[in-house]
């Protein structure tokens, strides 16, 4: 994740301070990917010696104030207007594990599917509660143009996201065991197993 | 609490030697008051099924079904038909609207079949239609519906009255998303109320809207996720 761009497109919104920039994240995205507010000072030193931000005085209480540059404004805008990087996919843990259950003898893939299905499905319950939880408290169609209904969209589209990727490996798991079955069944395009398959063919000529 | 629903050891076999389906093998099962169960699993696997069994529409060769501590087998005919029309709501695969009725008169059928006044019938019937977003479409005959409306009827009819049990087979197929999530909401909200709610589908983050997720494979529950996590892999379905 780029915290980098995530901290000066929030500064572009305003200048503010570490603590403020970690709560106005984790108000968009919840504590999804929780932001410590050491990562938060050494990216805000970052983004100074890049040209990109600088601090620019102090609040009443002491807080130094950090301001976003015409650079850091550009290049905000590159962020944003950059699709986010297909070429090289992100490892993924699941499918490398999958990918090597099939191949290692002595693993019982069905159970590895089976098992990595019901936690994903209760990732899946989880998000939905919250979900539910974040409608519960909205006012209906708050829109963005007040700052907090803006932050509750945001989150709320963050747990969409959560949703459609527990929703897709879901969908990917249940394929990978049909497919498992009807290798196993010898490539033919059975659709269920069923008792009369179990015995041998009758009649057969 | 006791269960509204509970299933014990049901088998069910269709059809005839040598050519007999074992559709449910041996499944115990329960869903309590305010308690949505989610139903997976893959074409096939019994989910249909386990629900016309729980809602009296079928009957188990073996293994017996209680539906608010009543053994439906012990009650006959007479009684089953009752039990359904006032306890048990049944939303079907298909949606088996009476296509002579409009969509008021379906949602108040049950409810004047068992002896509510017309006029409070039909002002329940108005009332669901209402909460599944089609007031409008009363006066209207399935036929002249689109797929998704008479599948918001079915459920209407379903959640019509006080039901305690609440089963529903695929009941967002044939809806776009964001119906779907109403419905969902809307059957969450009836569970909430205190109903007990089986819900059978395909959609994973429609399942999500349930407490526990039973996931069913040749008649058999392999795995269930939600508040009592068991290990059935080691159990009988496991071959
Ligand atoms: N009346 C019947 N006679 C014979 N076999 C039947 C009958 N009803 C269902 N079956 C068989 O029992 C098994 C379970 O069917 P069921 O309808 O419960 O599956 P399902 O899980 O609901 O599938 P789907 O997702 O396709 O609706 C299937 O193999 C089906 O062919
Ligand atoms: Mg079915």
């Amino acid at each position: 994740m780029s915290v980098k761009h995530a901290l000066l497109a929030l500064l572009e919104q305003q200048p503010m301070y570490g603590y403020q920039l970690r709560a106005e994240f984790e108000q968009r995205t919840g504590t999804t990917w929780p932001l410590n507010v050491g990562q938060v000072y050494t990216t805000l030193t970052r983004l100074e010696r890049d040209g990109l931000a600088f601090a620019d005085g102090e609040d009443g209480e002491g807080h130094v104030i950090y301001r976003i540059t015409d650079a850091g404004r550009d290049e905000v805008a590159t962020w944003f207007t950059t699709p986010v990087g297909r070429t090289q996919p992100p490892r993924d843990e699941l499918a490398i594990k999958l990918a090597l259950a099939v191949t290692v003898p002595g693993v019982d893939v069905g159970t590895v599917i089976q098992q990595q299905r019901s936690a994903t499905m209760a990732a899946l319950q989880d998000y939905t509660r919250l979900k539910r939880q974040a409608a519960a408290g909205a006012v209906p169609d708050a829109g963005a143009d007040d700052g907090s209904g803006g932050a509750d969209l945001a989150w709320s589209l963050v747990l969409d996201s959560l949703v459609f990727a527990a929703e897709a490996e879901i969908r990917w798991l249940d394929h990978c065991e049909s497919r498992l079955r009807r290798a196993a069944a010898g490539g033919v395009g059975r659709r269920n197993a069923r008792l009369d398959e179990e015995a041998p063919a009758r009649g057969a000529r | 609490m006791n269960p509204v629903l509970k299933l014990t050891d049901v088998t069910r076999i269709h059809g005839e030697a040598p050519h007999e389906v074992l559709a449910l093998r041996g499944i115990s099962f329960e869903a309590h008051p305010g308690e949505l169960v989610a139903v997976m699993g893959p074409s096939g696997s019994g989910k249909s099924t386990l629900l016309t069994i729980a809602g009296g529409l079928d009957r188990p060769t073996a293994g017996s079904v209680t539906v608010e501590g009543t053994d439906l087998a012990g009650l006959g005919q007479h009684g089953r038909a009752r039990m359904r029309r006032t306890s048990i709501g049944y939303v079907f695969q298909g949606f088996n609207l009476i296509p002579a009725l409009t969509a008021a008169e379906n949602v108040a059928l049950p409810r004047e079949l068992d002896g509510v006044a017309p006029r409070r019938a039909r002002a329940e019937a108005r009332k669901a239609l209402e909460e599944v977003g089609i007031a409008d479409l009363a006066d209207r005959f399935p036929d002249d519906m689109s797929g998704g409306q008479q599948q918001r009827v079915a459920i209407a009819r379903a959640v019509v009255g006080e039901r305690r049990l609440i089963l529903a087979d695929e009941p967002t197929g044939a809806l776009d998303t964001e119906t779907g999530e109403g419905i969902l909401q809307l059957l969450r909200a009836r569970c909430d109320a205190g109903a007990a709610g089986v819900l059978v589908t395909h959609e994973a983050r429609h399942a999500a809207w349930a407490d526990r997720v039973v996931f069913l494979r040749d008649g058999v529950v392999v795995d269930e996720t939600g508040a009592d996590r068991v290990d059935v892999l080691t159990g009988p379905g496991a071959r």
